[in-house]
């Protein structure tokens, strides 16, 4: 599980209202989510969101609602993995259950600045960014989330335990 | 080591023989429960299953609640895939329009909700039943489409936090307030990812409405769960349900002497005034009194968090023979159509209709920015709701002040933020 990608950085306490406004909730279509990917906390983040880009933030990302269609409107936008300080209880799982990689680091949710170059490598516990050469270990996973992550998520790992 | 609450009903519901903090578990849930915006996804992954049938007909429930009546041809068609399924699959707990109410008033009212449960609903605010002593949390679609086929879902064991709260209640301040004033102590991530047990002689006062308010904004700290031991309020609150949903009276946990806390905190609630949230965040609490300043346009009074009958009841004993601001709109809504036809029994609806104000059908709509009450740019509205993030009520530059139903009501007759003592 590597990534690699351009840094779009967003403070602490970044909501799902703002990741995907309950405007938009009215559909499943997730081509539709991604299009107002983090619309009311940056209005054109879907033009400048290119595949395999990286979401950094602050503490507590993904608070609020249990909407899934946050995770899913991040995922659907590109957007290859979301580091942050730290993440919301629910947000956390569905990112879990659906696959979206999601690491918890402070120091690089710090370090990382606006458009650095950066590269995860989660089997390696690494965080690499490129643009200021610094790098970042993060602690794995605890091996019951890894079993669904590397099912590709919950459904297929329940598929497997069955 | 004892266990808390919380710890106790997580090992009930569980096959390990011993849990703590930081373990992960498979819970067997006595409920699960999904709405017109989330289950729609959790169906699609159902589906993709191939399962032939839910768990438990009788422990799955569905309440097209946020933008039923449904309010545009998109929502029609998400509303459309709850009443589909629940025919398809014979789920006996599926909740029409008109007989829905907001499904964390509802789901306590009938029954549905016990003390000792463990509950999981796809939305956010299912912590709400942790008032009547229930493990109740809330998770994604990926989840509740999980449990509804195997009855299970993976969880965390949360550290605990104790919150002790004792004096008398001044006037005017209720469960909406003891919980604003925490949030604004700990944070918005103040309780991340741990149980949130309220406790303390105020509590055990605290009449139950209160307590679902309380437990309701849990998750605005970040809790996992908010939960209060079941005592004589709750067996009188069990007690009086009528044609309940389920039989029995649900299970009685209380945490042991020696059970194990993260944090203990105290508060001496005489000192707690009714409180406002400004925006954008619920944790940023001011006293109401200090705010009289901020002009608004709007008071919604309603939700899973004050919807309830004795929220309306405070509201009318305000507006009683007053008129809302003549540029404020008041937006009333009943959070069931129990407390609908209450309300309309004891005067209260003509009270709210007589004050200028709209009486609505059940919905959350306005409270997520789903509509009957939606905020144009640079708006304001008063709200016993529960969230105030930038553009949760409608355009991205409105603002929501999060208040308790007494302050609400008041700021509606001054068309601008109030304390009941300014229109009394």
């Amino acid at each position: 599980m590597a990534y690699k990608g351009r840094v779009h950085k967003f403070g602490s306490d970044v909501n799902t209202d703002e990741i995907i406004p309950a405007r938009y909730l009215h559909t499943t279509d997730k081509a539709e989510l991604a299009r107002h990917c983090m619309e009311d906390a940056d209005k054109d983040f879907h033009k400048k969101a290119k595949h395999g880009d990286i979401i950094v933030a602050g503490k507590n990302f993904g608070c609020g609602s249990s909407r899934e269609h946050a995770p899913i409107a991040i995922k659907a936008a590109g957007v290859s993995c979301v580091i942050a300080e730290s993440f919301a209880r629910i947000f956390f799982r569905n990112s879990i259950n659906i696959g979206l990689p999601i690491i918890e680091s402070k120091a690089a949710a710090e370090g990382i600045r606006k458009n650095d170059s950066v590269s995860v490598d989660i089997k390696a516990g690494l965080v690499k960014d490129i643009t200021t050469k610094k790098t970042y270990k993060i602690e794995k996973y605890p091996p019951f989330m890894e079993k669904i992550i590397k099912a590709g998520g919950l459904m297929e790992s329940l598929k497997k335990k069955r | 080591m004892g266990y808390t609450i919380t710890e106790k009903i997580l090992l009930r519901h569980t096959k390990d023989k011993e849990i703590h903090p930081g373990k992960f578990i498979d819970a067997r849930v006595d409920l699960c429960l999904g709405n017109d915006i989330t289950a729609p996804f959790a169906i699609e992954e159902f589906e993709k299953t191939g399962a032939k049938k839910v768990f438990d007909k009788k422990k799955v429930v569905l309440v097209p609640d946020h933008f039923a009546p449904a309010k545009d041809m998109k929502s029609a068609n998400q509303c459309k895939v709850l009443a589909k399924f629940a025919e398809k699959y014979g789920i006996k707990n599926y909740f029409e329009v008109g007989r829905m109410g907001v499904e964390h008033a509802l789901l306590p009212e009938i029954g549905l909700a016990l003390p000792g449960d463990l509950i999981v609903g796809a939305d956010s605010h299912t912590c709400t039943y942790g008032a009547l002593g229930a493990f109740s949390s809330g998770v994604g679609s990926t989840d509740l489409a999980a449990a509804m086929a195997t009855g299970e879902c993976w969880l965390k064991v949360p550290e605990s936090m104790k919150f002790i709260y004792y004096g008398k209640l001044s006037k005017w301040v209720g469960g909406k307030d003891l919980i604003l004033h925490t949030i604004g102590d700990i944070g918005v991530d103040g309780a991340r990812y741990r149980a949130m047990e309220f406790c303390g002689e105020t509590i055990e006062n605290l009449p139950m409405d209160d307590r679902l308010s309380m437990c309701n904004m849990a998750i605005e700290a970040g809790g996992k769960n908010g939960i209060i031991a079941p005592d004589k309020i709750t067996s009188r609150y069990v007690r009086s349900i009528k044609n309940k949903a389920k039989p029995g009276n649900g299970r009685f946990y209380s945490s042991d002497k020696d059970a194990v806390y993260y944090e203990v905190k105290e508060y001496d609630v005489r000192k707690i005034e009714p409180l406002v949230a400004c925006p954008n965040l619920p944790s940023n609490v001011r006293a109401a009194k200090k705010l009289n300043n901020i002009s608004i346009d709007q008071v919604v009074i309603g939700s899973c968090t004050n919807g309830r009958i004795s929220d309306l009841r405070i509201a009318a004993k305000i507006l009683r023979g007053k008129k809302a601001k003549s540029n404020v709109r008041l937006i009333v809504i009943p959070a069931t159509q129990k407390i609908y036809l209450e309300a309309m029994a004891e005067g209260l609806a003509k009270i709210f209709i007589d004050a200028g104000g709209v009486f609505s059908t059940p919905t959350c709509g306005p409270c997520l920015g789903g509509h009957m009450g939606i905020l144009a740019e640079g708006e304001r509205a008063v709200a016993t709701t529960n969230r105030n993030f930038t553009g949760r009520m409608g355009h991205p530059a409105s603002e929501v002040y999060l208040s308790n139903p007494a302050v609400a009501a008041a700021s509606a007759v001054k068309g601008r933020i109030a304390i009941p003592e300014e229109v009394l």
